[in-house]
């Protein structure tokens, strides 16, 4: 460093030997040439931004902002249909299980019916042949007692005939009946 | 050349003990040619300056040139800046103070690249000179000043007249107020100039000491330590001046405290 | 040394970073206690954070300038 101090120094705030001479930030010489190029820098970036930059920033923002909200609005939409969808499918359910039940209240009742009706028919072959039986018991009843009759008639003329007395049938046979209806 | 040292090269810096000058990195030099600076040589200045305006492109231009409705990663800080700016703007001027939104954002985008760039090692920190800041902070006094009047007219002078406070103090109150307006420019430009100065200096202090065969561990620590803060102050440094820029635009808009 | 009082001057002028480093502390710590009792409002106001610090900050980084004036200007 010490060789160096022969070099020119062109400015009065660098000192021979490179270093600065005091503070470089109060040097007057250097204020011109950097406000300078500082105003064509801002004058630079603010015709990119304000031309460029900005707008197209703003188009991206606003077309986002757009898209999220046609994004929401059809998924809003979809929700909706999906929602439909559900109901229709509960609905659907809802007929099916009343339709199950329908056909089963009436798979009963049919069943129920055919066992009415099979218990009717025994109940009504049944009563036939109760009644039937029960023909047949008089009948039985009616015969055995005209038996009865023709036997207590025969015996009462035998009777009478033995003891010797000689009756008219006809009477005989009115007095038998008379006793066996009294 | 300083590893034999024990502090006693007093030769190579002017006082101290120093292998270089710390204020040696905000010399402005031409770029090409030894010559004098001129207004319009092109200097370490200018192209740190033009490498902050193209990285300005590049971010906001070319960054969102795919238009991508999923931004990429470089559209997505592009969108990210656009929308902090805005934000700000938004919030601390009100509804009225969004048409004013490029200036503010020019000014932001510029600053934080300026910052940022000037964190690269041997580069040069353009808003560590107060010729660059005190004309940021000067167009922002200016337009905010020249708005407020055009706006509001005389009743733009509402702003010193504290109607809220008791009618004896409202003079002194008005003399406080108007001095704190005209220093206003200068604590904006000398808070963002001082905050860069103050930490490239102390990191190149650092720097220095590293020489020193005894504490350059440290030293080399500190600078790593620095250089962290740095960066957090150059956003911050930059995030400050946006929203001071904010409150000065809300006060010309709506003088009536 | 030429310098010797001014480089004192410096070291004095030095001081005030401290100074602002006491402020910035207080702005921080009574916004810290402030967003932990109400973190619903803490949000709304990291600006106001953020500009109270600054403040804080202008004054010390105007001591640090006045010591590097001292140290390199004068």
């Amino acid at each position: 460093m010490a060789t160096e101090t022969t070099a020119e120094s062109a400015s009065a705030c660098v000192g021979p030997n490179g270093s600065a001479i005091g503070m470089p930030q109060l040097c007057g010489e250097w204020v011109g040439n950097q406000v300078f190029w500082l105003i064509l820098a801002l004058v630079a970036i603010y015709f990119v931004l304000d031309r460029v930059a900005l707008p197209r920033i703003q188009a991206i923002l606003a077309e986002r902002q757009g898209t999220i909200t046609s994004d929401l609005a059809k998924a809003e939409e979809l929700k909706a249909q999906a929602e439909e969808a559900e109901r229709a499918y509960e609905k659907a359910l809802a007929e099916a299980r009343s339709e199950a039940q329908k056909i089963a209240e009436e798979t009963r009742a049919e069943i129920r019916q055919q066992v009415q009706d099979a218990q009717d028919k025994a109940d009504a072959e049944i009563a036939a042949r109760t009644a039937e039986s029960e023909k047949q018991i008089a009948e039985i009843r009616a015969s055995a007692l005209a038996n009865v009759e023709t036997v207590a008639k025969d015996t009462a003329e035998a009777l009478v005939a033995a003891l010797g007395v000689n009756a008219d049938k006809s009477a005989l046979d009115a007095a038998v009946d008379k006793r066996i209806e009294g | 050349m300083a590893t034999e040292t024990q502090g006693g090269d007093a030769a190579h810096g002017e006082g101290g003990g120093l292998v270089f000058h710390p204020m040696d990195q905000f010399i402005v030099k031409p770029l090409f040619g030894d010559g004098g600076v001129g207004l319009f040589t092109v200097t370490n200045a200018t192209l740190w300056m033009a490498l902050a305006v193209l990285c300005v492109i590049g971010l906001m231009v070319l960054g969102t040139s795919g238009r991508g409705i999923v931004p990429g990663r470089v559209q997505s800080v592009a969108e990210l800046a656009y929308g902090f700016v805005y934000k700000m703007v938004e919030d601390v001027s009100g509804r009225d103070g969004v048409k004013y939104f490029p200036y503010i954002m020019t000014l932001f985008m510029f600053i934080v690249f300026a910052n940022f760039l000037g964190l690269i090692p041997m580069a040069f920190t353009t808003t560590s000179h107060f010729a660059v800041t005190v004309v940021l902070a000067l167009a922002v006094f200016l337009f905010v000043t020249i708005l407020g009047f055009v706006k509001h007219g005389a009743k733009f002078l509402e702003l010193f007249w504290v109607a809220s406070a008791p009618l004896a103090l409202r003079p002194i109150l008005a003399i406080i107020e108007v001095i704190s307006y005209f220093v206003r420019p200068v604590s904006h430009s000398i808070r963002l100039a001082g905050n860069l100065m103050a930490g490239h200096a102390v990191i190149k202090v650092f720097a220095g000491f590293a020489a020193i065969a005894a504490v350059s561990p440290i030293s080399v620590l500190a600078i790593t330590a620095m250089y962290g803060l740095e960066i957090l102050v150059a956003f911050i440094q930059a995030y400050v001046f946006t929203i001071l820029t904010c409150v000065y635009l809300k006060d010309a808009l709506h003088p009536h405290h | 040394m030429e310098g010797d009082l001014a480089h004192i001057g410096a070291g004095l002028a030095a001081i005030g970073s401290g100074a602002a480093a006491i402020g910035v502390g207080n702005v921080a710590g009574n916004y810290l206690a402030g967003a932990l009792r109400n973190p619903s409002a803490a949000a709304s106001q990291t600006a106001t954070l953020f500009i109270g610090i600054a403040f804080a900050e202008a004054l010390g980084i105007f001591a640090f300038l006045v010591s590097l004036l001292l140290m390199f200007a004068v």
